[in-house]
């Protein structure tokens, strides 16, 4: 039986439809995500990403079909279900009145876990924010703001997180940031369901990408597979123009690791 | 009941209470009108109303301090809306806590706010010359009034703060139950009203809270009339909770 739970989908959603009034927003989606893995869901604006991941997270209603999560149905076993997840939405959610330690505090808290204190200070560690713990987090910069939302996510080790747009609003530098801390997740069995709709994001962390499209799932694999779907490349010879996002760099000289930069210098 | 509710209530109220101790200005801000009022209406009309015997600053207290919780309760319903908006309440609603917590810190967190409001507005009434002879017993009876009258308006503003589409909606709803005590016995005796006017103060809710307040601080019997300022504030309670937590469970779910 424990390895039928193993090879149980992370995440299983199947025939899902959902409307808000006459807006059909999802049209009978089917969705499996592995554990373990990083899947991002590609679309438009508009096109259903964060209504999927609400009711992945027990926060919205479907008419319907079935959603599971940890091998938990959303609907019957909601209480189950977050217990086994965290939810980063779309915009960063933290208390602007609270300084970042407290943020994590009062998470660590709600979980009921021993020793608060210390789980905080060492995600405040693990984030690059020691130097920030103290100051409210209204005075972050966008990406400090989204670390430690990401931060709050990982208190209690859920096996299953929800990221919701996790770049969008960011700053190159912040993206940067946040994509670090997401690969850093990664690499230890947790099982990351992000949405974007930024190409270059879903291929820079995603171990598989499906593209949201009015309602459906057009698309799903690896990227690999994915380029498949195209025509083979030819061989062209064109000069490598720098992409503004390398002259950003160049000029800003980040490369570096990242810092508790103040917004005020950035 | 969920066996975390009071855990989780007690974690969220720490957080709320540390929003308020933080901005002291709303409470400042809050107690500031009815201050004002009671400046005005001591110093400047007073001397022309006739009220009975007795200071007008004691005759006025009561309906002053139903106005401090009406204006107070305007800032529970935009703390609430903004923990709607802002993304936080789906963080705690996607957590295992118990789901009415959110709810219970914010009630939890208007009463001590409005406690807080309340005794700095007794404070300038006893520099203004408020005095009362009351024992111990009226004291905490007069507290037991205002405790219900906060927890009822605060069940009230629950409801805009949860279905309020900007932040001066969610504020905006206390306009008239400030205004409510000036249609009452607060500032004056409703004797000298016309008819209709009259019946209406008469029969509104906050003239049988402020008399049974006034009659506590008076020394003198209380009367029938605690029945009636009982059984409006018990009533509102039920009715804005029940209202307000059918609005909570189809915003939250």
């Amino acid at each position: 039986m424990i390895t039928d739970l193993a090879e149980m989908p992370a995440i299983r959603v199947q025939g899902l439809e959902k409307s808000f009034k006459e807006l059909d927003v999802l049209r009978g989606l089917d969705l499996d995500v592995m554990r373990g893995t990083i899947f991002a869901l590609l679309g438009s604006n508009g096109a259903g990403k964060t209504t999927v991941v609400r009711i992945l997270s027990t926060l919205l209603k479907f008419d319907s079909g079935t959603a599971s999560v940890n091998g938990f149905d959303v609907v019957t076993q909601a209480a189950k279900v977050r217990e086994s997840i965290s939810l980063t939405g779309q915009f960063a959610a933290v208390d602007e009145i609270l300084s970042g330690r407290e943020n994590l505090v009062l998470i660590a808290r709600l979980r009921r876990l021993p020793d608060p204190g210390r789980i905080a200070d060492d995600l405040l560690a693990r984030f690059s924010l020691t130097d920030a713990a103290e100051r409210k987090a209204s005075t972050y910069s966008g990406g400090m703001r989204r670390r430690l939302d990401i931060a709050m996510s990982l208190i209690g080790n859920p096996p299953i997180i929800f990221l919701d747009e996790p770049t969008t609003g960011l700053d190159p530098e912040g993206r940067v940031e946040v994509w670090r801390a997401v690969k850093d997740l990664a690499g230890q069995g947790t099982t990351l369901l992000l949405t974007t709709q930024n190409l270059d994001e879903a291929e820079q962390l995603a171990d598989r990408i499906a593209i949201l499209h009015e309602g459906r799932i057009i698309v799903n694999g690896t990227f690999s597979e994915l380029k498949q779907l195209l025509p083979p490349a030819k061989v062209e010879y064109v000069e490598k123009q720098p992409t503004l996002e390398d002259i950003f760099f160049a000029v800003v000289g980040t490369n570096k690791v990242v810092t508790d930069e103040d917004p005020s210098e950035g | 009941m969920d066996t975390r509710f009071f855990g989780n209530t007690a974690v969220l109220l720490g957080r709320s209470l540390k929003h308020i101790t933080r901005s002291l200005d709303t409470i400042i801000t809050t107690a500031l009108m009815p201050i004002a009022f009671m400046l005005l209406f001591v110093y400047v009309f007073g001397g022309a109303i006739n009220h009975g015997s007795g200071s007008y600053v004691t005759y006025l207290l009561p309906g002053i301090l139903l106005i401090t919780i009406a204006s107070g309760i305007s800032y529970t319903a935009y703390r609430l809306f903004l923990d709607m908006k802002g993304g936080i309440v789906d963080r705690f609603q996607s957590m295992p806590i118990a789901r009415s917590s959110v709810l219970w810190a914010h009630v939890l967190t208007s009463m001590v706010a409005n406690l807080v409001s309340i005794i700095v507005v007794v404070g300038v009434a006893l520099l203004m010359g408020f005095r009362s002879g009351a024992g111990a017993l009226a004291w905490l009876a007069v507290a037991g009034i205002l405790g219900l009258f906060t927890l009822a308006l605060t069940w009230l503003a629950v409801i805009p703060g949860l279905s309020a589409k900007s932040p001066d909606g969610a504020g905006a709803f206390s306009y008239p139950l400030v205004l409510l005590p000036f249609i009452s016995s607060a500032f004056v005796p409703t004797d000298t009203m016309p008819g209709p006017v009259r019946a209406f103060a008469v029969h509104q809710p906050v003239t049988s809270i402020v008399n049974s307040i006034r009659h506590l601080f008076a020394q003198q019997p209380i009367g029938t009339g605690i029945w009636t300022a009982l059984a409006w504030m018990i009533g509102i309670i039920v009715v804005a909770y029940v209202f307000a937590m059918v609005i909570y469970r189809r915003k939250i779910s």
